[in-house]
């Protein structure tokens, strides 16, 4: 009887989790499947589910009138850029609020979060002008830049909280061991805190990638990543649903990839301390 | 050579004094245990000579060289720590060549020294494995191995055994005084069981409230407690403390007496009291006695007595192991 019941109990669990997968899911499939739509069907109604004349038409014009590969070199770059920048920045930020604590140190962290409160649009026109004045418009310096320093407080917080989970004593061992305080990062602090690393820099480099306020707003064609390449079938000619479509499909393929291949380190990393 | 001496050593956290002018002489190759009550300040002290933390005040002298300055990897000091600490990706083989490693020892040395090491602590087999494959008296091994590749100055100990079970722990208790003796390298070793302080130390520090209350060897803290504190700490049972005015001392404040320096007498000799608890193990007898206006006193006779509870008994303190003690609980010389 008992064994029964969870029998159904874990059927129901299974079936509820792939539905709310799937419902996760749908706008991408959508996307995906309009992407192969002529535009005339892409807002027909009802809409057409996969009974429709499947065309690559899309990719072609997409592709003849931008360069793809120059916008996914661009965001390959900003977005690694940014997050690599970070990560140096962020692993001895968060060493010294983890091991070395003082008293401002919680007040260091909130501080930190408290930047992710305000709207970017806040501080639009002064960043705009900063970057006008310094010529970093449309550069893609510029933008590792910004998305860096918007990432920053994101990035610390992360491996301030995986550093956390590292007894305090291996550190000191490494000390009399003889271990400087760079030698102590590099050979036992950092090994042992990969799986964190890991999916922070994992998590950083897609919110980099598919960030879209910064990357509209300072950046035109040169350094413009696939986020600007997305955004210039929405606006100037009217709609164009399936083009559209087909833009973001290009864009977020490559960052599905890298998530699909990456997905185990990824969820290791985001669950660590609750496993633990 | 590894000679420490701390001068007037100070440590506060905050506005909290933890260690309060600690003066002591390490001599070259002795084996010293820190002992006391949990919370008195041990594991602080051991750091501030490890250089883990400051010190608020004084100085701490390795051999005659003044090193509060110092950073910890520079003293030649290394430690074992409760935890034990071991580096969790590393093999056995990396977390021992660690050190040597960060000295920058050529390759061959490294690894002759590291399986001399662990042939020494029979951990040859175990070499490629990693610390969570092993069992906790390996892993014990290994941060003791890890400690005495580097030929260190002296080896500092924070409660290494306190994690291991009864049997194992008095096992490694003597693997760990042989291999000191062997080596000849000075040791302070923590704990707060003073039976292993006894058992280990050439030389004891009682420590209680971030103060030194005495330092000496494992005999003189026994036989001439400098205070109530070491009387009361040091031996198993306890001293038995009776006020001087109840047995016609009048200057003295508290008299102390041994459980083994009780006498079950004739009738009318000594101190008069009821058992109401008697433990035969059959070497020893325990008896706790109820001794009216002297309180509870616990004696401990050697061989077997036909006692049981409620049976009077007279007992008879040995005159010359006597201790009087001052109304301070400093005691009274004579
Ligand atoms: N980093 C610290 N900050 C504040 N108080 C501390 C710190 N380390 C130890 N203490 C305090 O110092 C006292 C002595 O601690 P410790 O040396 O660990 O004692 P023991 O090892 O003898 O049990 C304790 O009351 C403890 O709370
Ligand atoms: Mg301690």
């Amino acid at each position: 009887m008992a064994r029964k019941v969870t029998a159904r109990r874990v059927w129901v669990s299974t079936a509820a989790a792939w539905l709310f997968g799937f419902l996760i899911f749908l706008p991408i499939l959508w996307m995906v499947l309009t992407s192969f739509k002529t535009e005339l069907e892409a807002f027909s109604m009802p809409p057409k589910f996969l009974l429709f004349h499947w065309t690559m038409e899309n990719y072609a014009t997409v592709q003849e009138r931008s360069d793809y590969l120059h916008h996914a070199l661009n965001s390959i770059l900003i977005a690694g850029g940014s997050t690599l920048i970070a990560m140096i920045i962020a692993i001895p930020a968060a060493w010294s609020m983890a091991f070395a604590p003082t008293k401002r140190t919680k007040d260091v962290l909130l501080w930190m979060l408290s930047t992710k409160m305000m709207p970017s649009v806040g501080v639009l026109v002064p960043i705009y002008l900063i970057f006008r004045d310094f010529g970093l418009l449309d550069t893609r310096a510029g933008l590792v830049m910004i998305l860096c320093l918007g990432n920053l407080p994101i990035v610390i917080w992360m491996l301030f909280t995986y550093f956390k989970e590292i007894p305090k004593d291996i550190l000191e061992a490494a000390r009399m061991d003889g271990a400087t305080i760079g030698r102590e990062l590099v050979y036992v602090l950092t090994p042992m805190a990969v799986p964190g690393l890991a999916s922070t820099l994992l998590l950083n480099f897609i919110l980099a990638w598919n960030e879209a306020f910064w990357t509209l707003n300072l950046s035109t064609l040169d350094a413009a990543p696939l986020t600007t390449f997305i955004a210039s079938y929405s606006s100037p000619e009217g709609l164009f649903w399936a083009k559209l479509s087909a833009a973001s499909t290009l864009a977020i393929a490559p960052i599905i990839i890298l998530g699909w291949f990456t997905q185990r380190q990824l969820v290791r990393g985001l669950t660590f301390g609750a496993v633990k | 050579m590894g000679q420490i001496t701390l001068q007037g050593v100070r440590k506060s956290f905050g506005p909290v004094n933890i260690i309060k002018n600690a003066n002591l002489d390490i001599e070259d190759g002795s084996f010293v245990v820190f002992v006391g009550p949990s919370g008195c300040g041990k594991t602080t002290l051991l750091r501030l000579i490890a250089g883990l933390e400051d010190v608020t005040g004084g100085q701490i002298l390795i051999d005659g060289k003044n090193v509060v300055d110092v950073p910890p990897a520079k003293r030649g000091l290394s430690m074992v720590f409760q935890s034990y600490a071991l580096y969790p990706h590393m093999s056995v083989r990396g977390n021992i060549a660690f050190g040597l490693k960060m000295a920058g020892l050529p390759r061959p040395d490294i690894d002759r020294k590291v399986e001399a090491a662990a042939a020494t602590l029979n951990l040859t087999p175990y070499l490629d494995r990693k610390p969570r494959e092993l069992s906790g008296g390996q892993r014990q091994r290994v941060a003791i191995g890890r400690a005495i590749v580097r030929e260190p100055k002296a080896f500092l100990f924070d409660e290494p055994l306190s994690n291991l079970d009864a049997a194992l722990r008095v096992q490694m208790r003597l693997e760990v005084t042989k291999l000191q003796k062997q080596l000849a390298t000075t040791a302070i070793y923590v704990t707060h069981d003073q039976v292993e302080a006894m058992t280990m130390a050439d030389k004891i520090v009682v420590l209680n409230a971030g103060n030194i209350e005495q330092y000496g060897s494992p005999l003189e803290l026994y036989e001439r407690p400098a205070n109530l504190f070491v009387a009361g700490f040091i031996g198993s049972p306890k001293m038995n403390f009776v006020s001087g005015e109840a047995v016609g001392e009048a200057d003295v404040a508290t008299l102390g007496v041994r459980p083994e320096h009780l006498r079950i007498g004739k009738e009318g000799e000594g101190w008069p009291g009821t058992v109401s608890v008697a433990e035969h193990l059959g070497s020893d007898t325990f008896l706790y006695v109820d001794a009216g206006k002297l309180g509870m006193l616990t004696a401990r006779c050697i061989g077997e007595f036909n006692l049981k509870s409620g049976d009077r008994v007279w007992l008879s303190p040995d005159p010359t192991r006597l201790h009087r003690f001052d109304k301070d609980g400093a005691v009274i010389r004579t």
